[in-house]
């Protein structure tokens, strides 16, 4: 059903906040199977809506960032101990420690409990992680930061490139490498380092160089005239909603602060310093080419993952099953599987992506060929 | 429109090659036309890319140094406008397309300049799709920019200053990295724009058989910072740099002078060469220096290079040719061992160069790279020398030596990023010739080079071959391949096409003929023949 709609790339902002709706309902609980429906949901998506683009195949290195987080908090509550619990797994020597770490055991006994209790909260932090991930995995960064505001462009850009010079950096690196094959390899480590260190230095200073004045010559940086009264209103409302802001903070964490500042700080904070972007945008007479609109689609991906989040932190909140106890092999209810489950529903309404190419050579054909 | 006047430029307390006293531009008077192609030639490193960036600003604002005159824009001064001020009036395209790449498709690469004059949204689509219909890109707009070809990234650069409505376009050697079919398309687009939509175009480059047949007027730079300008046919008469045509017309005397083969082929009916001759390619001589058989190479899914035989012999220079991507630096990263091979065999001196170490692979092949100041991390070209020497094993003052014989006169004390083009690929041959390798291959040598300082790379790679050395030598430059190559070997999609002496290779594919045998037919390939027949005539 899905693929008799034209391909279309998603607005990355309705795949960020379909992916942190999924990412707030694994906080909240532990239970294994819920976690690991969230991570199969997230897993489904992403196989079927990413594009090609170098990014998207990221996903799978948060996967396995995911079973690192959930070994190493099984391997710490073995080495640090747990201890309670009743049904022993191994029993290991307590190592004797002295009496300044109390509080702090080292080995002992291995009880199920407390590597299970590990287990569920390791797959927690990961479930969060690779929700991360797909997001990541499935919209396009560059175009996320197209979408910030016009105040914020120039750091956009600067990210942009960044980003960019990054597999170029990679790319000039092998290269010289391989020329280091065709002259002898400088004895010494410094001279070894200094062999490949100074030519790719060079070279991304270059490249660095001449991407600035391809920018500057393309018109990249253009200031519209802006009279010298706006430009003070722009200071004066960023620095008082920074104020607001401080001072709201400060109140809501500082519990002997009078109570009357906290919303007017922090509300009134925002509100100055988002007028303040506003009146410094509106110097930037920069457009848009394009630009992602939020269309029925990009809603109902979002409206997916805030159903889970608002299932999972409403109805569900205080139900036992999502900190399932750690003697019984837990268990969902319908009604669980039924919220958590409404994840997909972004899977199958979002359009199939746009992929960049089917039949080019691959990069790395081009790159020798090409005269870099 | 727009107006050089009375600009002079120089590099102020730099110490370097250029010396603070000899200015780079010195008293230019320019004044470019609505609406024609001017081409700036003069020799390497004599300020073309300085005279370019006057126009748009780059010059000082990116160079530095000191810049004294005026530009002016229909009489009004913007001389003080920032180059991203005059983005609308001047559009720029740099020497490498990918270098200015700023998003990572063609379709937003396009809008980009357009996003920054703040145009709307109907007028940003309505040019983007004129643009990708004019340059013929259409097809590609959704494409990932780093994964076009070489002649496609060239007119996606064009493309995406063109979208601004610039009155003047620059171009810095817009084709030198191209194969010749890629450079004839960049240049045909490039006439339309001048013809149909009356923008003013100005080329730099190198290879000036590519584009004099298109020039409305030359601009020479010469090496006091001076320049001439006029008519092509006039300042060619006695231009430092020359395509192949115009020395042939010189020879022959015709006035005024052809600069399209059609032509001078008219002119050359009434010349009568008797074939001399011909100082018959070197004998092949029956040993092979390095046997290759069946060689393949992958990338993932992708066959770069299938199932190449090649044979090298010794005192014989080998041309392999072919389209952008069409496997050559693979094949020959191939041979020198680096890259794996899937399939196949190389056989040089009876070892396998991917069998034996780096050190022992050097003393097999020696491999001059596309981009060769990788190979230079320095400071002088002395240190150069003398790491090379103590890399190679080999006695104090050796590179040294060759350094010498290949390109005399080079400063030991330069740095070497401030040599010229020839200059630094002299010194890269000199470190890899410092192993005495028995067979040498160069990526694309002559890019940047001009006239001049391509005869002398053919004198050196002629001074290796009579060493008893074999040479492989990738390239797109059939001016030089029909100066240099014994045999020619032409790749398609990583499999080879066509083999054989360079006559025979040359008559057969019309791409790859050099100019004099376009006009004079078999067996004429260069100027240098052409004047040995005729002088025993």
């Amino acid at each position: 059903m899905s693929t008799a709609r034209p391909a279309r790339d998603l607005h990355p902002g309705a795949w960020w906040l379909w992916a942190m709706g999924l990412a707030a309902s694994a906080t909240v609980t532990t239970n294994p199977l819920l976690l690991l429906m969230i991570v199969g949901i997230a897993a489904v998506t992403v196989s079927l809506r990413r594009a090609d683009h170098p990014w998207s195949s990221s996903f799978r290195l948060y996967l396995v960032f995911g079973l690192v987080i959930v070994t190493i908090r099984v391997v710490f509550r073995v080495l640090l101990g747990g201890g309670f619990g009743s049904s022993v797994l191994l029993d290991l020597p307590q190592i004797p420690l002295p009496g300044w770490v109390a509080g702090i055991r080292l080995l002992g006994p291995v009880t199920l409990e407390s590597v299970l209790a590990g287990l569920y909260d390791g797959l927690r932090l990961a479930t969060i992680v690779i929700c991360v991930g797909a997001a990541n995995a499935l919209a396009n960064p560059k175009r996320l930061l197209k979408s910030m505001p016009p105040a914020l462009y120039e750091i956009g850009t600067a990210i942009v490139v960044a980003v960019a010079l990054l597999p170029q950096l990679a790319d000039s690196l092998r290269r010289v490498r391989a020329a280091r094959q065709l002259r002898g390899v400088p004895g010494g480590r410094i001279g070894r380092l200094r062999a490949v260190v100074v030519p790719v230095m060079e070279d991304a200073l270059e490249r660095s160089m001449s991407l600035a004045a391809g920018m500057d010559a393309r018109g990249y940086g253009r200031a519209g005239d802006l009279p010298r009264s706006q430009r003070r209103t722009t200071g004066v409302l960023m620095l008082a909603g920074l104020v607001g802001i401080c001072a709201g903070t400060y109140a809501l964490l500082d519990q002997t602060a009078p109570r009357w500042l906290v919303m007017p700080g922090l509300v009134g904070g925002v509100a100055l310093a988002g007028g303040g972007f506003w009146s410094a945008g509106r110097r930037v007479q920069r457009s848009r080419y394009r630009p992602d609109r939020w269309r029925t689609e990009e809603i109902c991906v979002a409206l997916s993952g805030a159903a889970v989040a608002a299932g999972v932190l409403g109805p569900l909140r205080d139900d036992p099953l999502l900190h399932p106890a750690l003697d019984t092999f837990p268990t969902v209810t319908t009604t669980a599987l039924v919220v958590v489950l409404l994840g997909i529903v972004a899977a199958l309404v979002s359009p199939r992506p746009v992929l960049a190419q089917e039949t080019a050579p691959p990069l790395e054909e081009v790159g020798d060929a090409r005269a870099a | 429109m727009l107006e050089l006047r009375d600009i002079g430029f120089s590099y102020s307390g730099h110490a370097g090659a250029r010396s603070a006293a000899t200015p780079v531009l010195d008293h230019v008077d320019l004044t470019l036309d609505e609406g024609e192609l001017v081409l700036v030639a003069g020799r390497t490193g004599v300020g073309k890319s300085t005279l370019l960036g006057v126009f748009n600003g780059l010059v000082p604002a990116f160079t530095g140094g000191r810049l004294s005159g005026d530009v002016r824009l229909d009489g009004a001064s913007i001389l003080h406008l920032a180059p991203r001020d005059r983005a609308h009036v001047v559009g720029y395209v740099g020497q490498d397309p990918t270098a200015g790449f700023v998003t990572d498709t063609v379709e937003e690469e396009l809008a980009y300049g357009m996003e920054q004059l703040g145009l709307d949204g109907a007028t940003m689509r309505r040019r983007v799709e004129e643009t990708l219909d004019l340059l013929g890109i259409a097809n590609l707009r959704s494409r990932d920019l780093r994964a076009l070809s070489g002649g496609q990234q060239q007119r996606v650069a064009i493309g995406s200053v063109l979208t601004m409505h610039p009155r003047v376009l620059v171009l810095d050697e817009p084709t030198s990295a191209l194969d010749p079919t890629a450079a004839e398309d960049v240049l045909a687009t490039l006439t339309r724009l001048v013809h149909d939509l009356g923008v003013t175009v100005v080329i730099a480059e190198h290879r000036l058989e590519r584009v004099v047949p298109f020039a409305d007027r030359i601009v020479l730079v010469e090496a006091d910072g001076r320049v001439r300008v006029g008519d092509p046919a006039a300042m060619l008469q006695h231009s430092p740099v020359a395509p192949p045509i115009v020395e042939l017309g010189r020879w022959a005397g015709w006035s005024p002078l052809p600069l399209s083969v059609r032509d001078a082929r008219r002119r050359a009916s009434q010349l009568t060469l008797v074939p001399a001759a011909r100082p018959a390619a070197r004998a092949p001589s029956e040993d092979a220096v390095l046997e290759a058989r069946g060689v393949t190479v992958t990338y993932g899914r992708h066959v770069a290079v299938r199932d190449v035989d090649l044979r090298l012999t010794a005192g014989q220079v080998t041309a392999l040719m072919g389209r952008n991507g069409s496997g050559k630096s693979t094949l020959i990263w191939a041979l020198q061992g680096s890259r794996k091979r899937v399939r196949g065999t190389v056989r040089v001196a009876g070892e396998d160069p991917a069998d034996v170490g780096a050190e022992a692979r050097r003393r097999l092949v020696g491999l001059v790279p596309q981009t060769a100041a990788d190979l230079l991390y320095l400071e002088t070209v002395t240190d150069e020398c003398a790491a090379a020497d103590r890399d190679a094993g080999v006695s104090r003052g050796s590179a040294g030596a060759l350094l010498e014989r290949l390109a005399p006169g080079i400063d030991p004390e330069a740095h070497p990023r401030d040599l010229s083009e020839g200059q630094r690929l002299a010194l890269v041959l000199a470190v890899v010739l410092t192993s005495q390798p028995a067979v040498i291959c160069l990526d694309e040598p002559t890019r940047g080079l001009d006239y001049p300082g391509k005869t002398a790379l053919a004198e050196i790679l002629g001074s290796l071959t009579a060493e008893g050395r074999a040479v492989l030598v990738a390239t797109h430059d059939v001016e030089f391949v029909a100066q240099v190559a014994d045999r020619v070997v032409v790749l398609a999609d990583g499999e080879v096409v066509s083999e054989g002496t360079t006559a025979r290779v040359v008559a057969e594919s019309p791409a790859f003929a050099p100019q004099v045998h376009k006009i004079l037919g078999d067996p004429w390939l260069t100027v240098e023949q052409v004047v040995a027949a005729g002088a025993g005539r």
